[in-house]
């Protein structure tokens, strides 16, 4: 096998290679693919939508249709590994509990119900967690702070690099550093499962919403110069409004996304140890 | 001897895309291991974002992003050949965001099958599928 | 668009890329593969894409790795190739 991949990767290297002497030098900028259509989107990005960052506007109002079905994929990816690997219990094992201010423990068998959390009863794992004192410190200082600057790199997208996209992906790392730090359950505390389902669909149909809310006032799909109608400013001042309404979409679902691969794949589905 | 010259130290940079696109590829074939087959999947997709964009370069342009700013655009029309081409750009954001994606997917069902078949290699998995 | 640093950068993903599927251990790839991928982020914000290159050091160098790490954790470090 090992050969035949060998004479295949050649033979396909040196295809490329032969189609490469047709290419244009490296920095051309009179190459095909800088003189179609990004000139106009360099000219006139700025005059028509008001927002410097070249990337942010072509992404989220000239080709807003492909965002819109990238947030789609990222829906999707989030919503396949849940249903791969999501195993719900079928029968309670025995359950551990220590009332915290006195220290008796508790032995609950078989199948009685018992609230998920409770401020006075804390759960004895038979997977036990390290407790260390300088992480979890250090989790505790820099989850804020990691979570403004998520909120930061979105709603400068319009003039730094950034977007909703980054934003979403440094926001639902935030939560995956708690999961590390604490474990596992005290991220499920703060972020349960029916919400992250919730968040994660919002965020396309804030998108596709917004869309459709273009569309009912009167324009094309995505032509985000319709909301000037109903918000008052100019045409102009409400594309770009447009985008950071559609990048906050993105940024919903992309955090909800994120945080929901982690926890099915590391706990194998079942929601309650890992790491 | 000129031709050789211009053929492989003018286009340097397209023989490295394309090594680096054959590394991925031989992993993704000739490995036996499925995690290496999806490190060789990832390496592929990222060595083609880089091809796409090292198209995007021009001599002497800057980051696409706009210094001119408010008022004073009408004035100073903005010069083409300023600014890089923000077009691949942005088609390989929604490349880099798919390649996570599937990534995820990938490492799900790469969990899901050594629950099932208590290993990871190609060749052992296809034996168990056999005997069964 | 520094040529020497395009270079030196250049030679260094590729050999991490060829590190990181010859190790035999996992978890060793796991880590291989971040270093890939931050190298990568370096050589994109090198030639002046910087959208792209924090997305990659965002997801590839931040996201990925734990997801990688974490699939380690739940099958097996070792391999045969």
């Amino acid at each position: 096998m090992k050969k035949i991949g060998l004479i295949i990767v050649c033979l396909s290297g040196a295809l490329l290679l032969y189609a490469t002497q047709d290419f244009p030098r490296w920095g051309d900028p009179n190459s095909p693919a800088s003189t179609h259509v990004s000139p106009r989107y360099i000219q006139k990005s700025l005059e028509e939508t008001d927002v410097p960052n070249l990337v942010t506007s072509i992404l989220a109002d000239y080709r807003g249709y492909d965002t819109m079905f990238e947030t789609t994929v990222i829906f999707a990816a989030g919503l396949s590994c849940f249903i791969l690997l999501r195993a719900f219990k079928k029968k309670e094992d025995d359950l551990y509990y220590r009332h915290i201010s006195t220290g008796i423990t508790l032995h609950i068998k078989g199948d009685k119900t018992i609230p998920a959390s409770s401020k006075e009863f804390e759960r004895i794992d038979t997977m036990w967690t390290p407790y260390d004192l300088i992480i979890k410190t250090v989790c505790r200082f820099l989850v804020p702070f990691i979570q403004i600057f998520a909120l930061y790199v979105l709603a400068h997208g319009h003039e730094s690099p950034g977007g909703g996209f980054q934003g979403g992906v440094i926001f639902g790392a935030s939560f995956i550093v708690i999961a590390i730090a604490f474990d596992l359950r005290t991220a499920l505390i703060r972020f349960k499962e029916k919400m992250d389902g919730l968040l994660s669909a919002l965020g396309v149909f804030i998108y596709a919403g917004l869309g459709a809310l273009c569309l009912l006032l009167g324009g094309n799909f995505l032509n985000y110069k319709e909301l000037a109608t109903i918000l008052p400013m100019d045409p102009v001042e409400a594309r770009a409004y447009g985008i950071l309404g559609v990048e906050i979409g993105v940024f919903i679902a992309v955090m909800a996304v994120m945080l929901s691969i982690y926890v099915n794949i590391v706990s194998e589905g079942r929601h309650d140890e890992g790491l | 001897m000129d031709v050789l010259i211009h053929h492989i130290i003018g286009k340097y940079n397209y023989w490295l895309y394309t090594i680096l696109m054959m590394i991925g590829l031989y992993a993704m074939i000739a490995k036996n291991n499925l995690i290496k087959k999806l490190v060789g999947m990832n390496i592929f997709q990222t060595a083609i974002i880089l091809f796409y964009v090292s198209i995007a370069c021009k001599k002497g342009a800057t980051i696409p992003i706009i210094e001119e700013h408010g008022g004073s655009v009408a004035g100073h029309a903005i010069r083409v050949a300023d600014y890089i081409n923000p077009l691949p750009h942005v088609l390989m954001l929604t490349a880099i965001v798919v390649s996570v994606s599937t990534f995820g997917v990938a490492l799900a069902l790469a969990v899901k099958i050594y629950q099932k078949y208590k290993t990871l290699e190609e060749d052992e998995i296809l034996m168990r599928l056999r005997d069964k | 668009m520094i040529p020497q640093l395009d270079i030196i950068i250049l030679t260094l993903v590729i050999v991490c890329a060829i590190a990181a599927i010859s190790v035999k251990d996992l978890l060793g790839c796991a880590i291989l593969f971040g270093a890939y991928s931050f190298m990568m982020c370096l050589l994109w914000a090198v030639m002046g894409s910087v959208d792209v290159a924090f997305t990659e050091a965002s997801v590839g160098a931040g996201v990925s790795t734990v997801f990688f790490v974490a699939a380690v954790f739940r099958t097996t470090r070792r391999t045969k190739d």
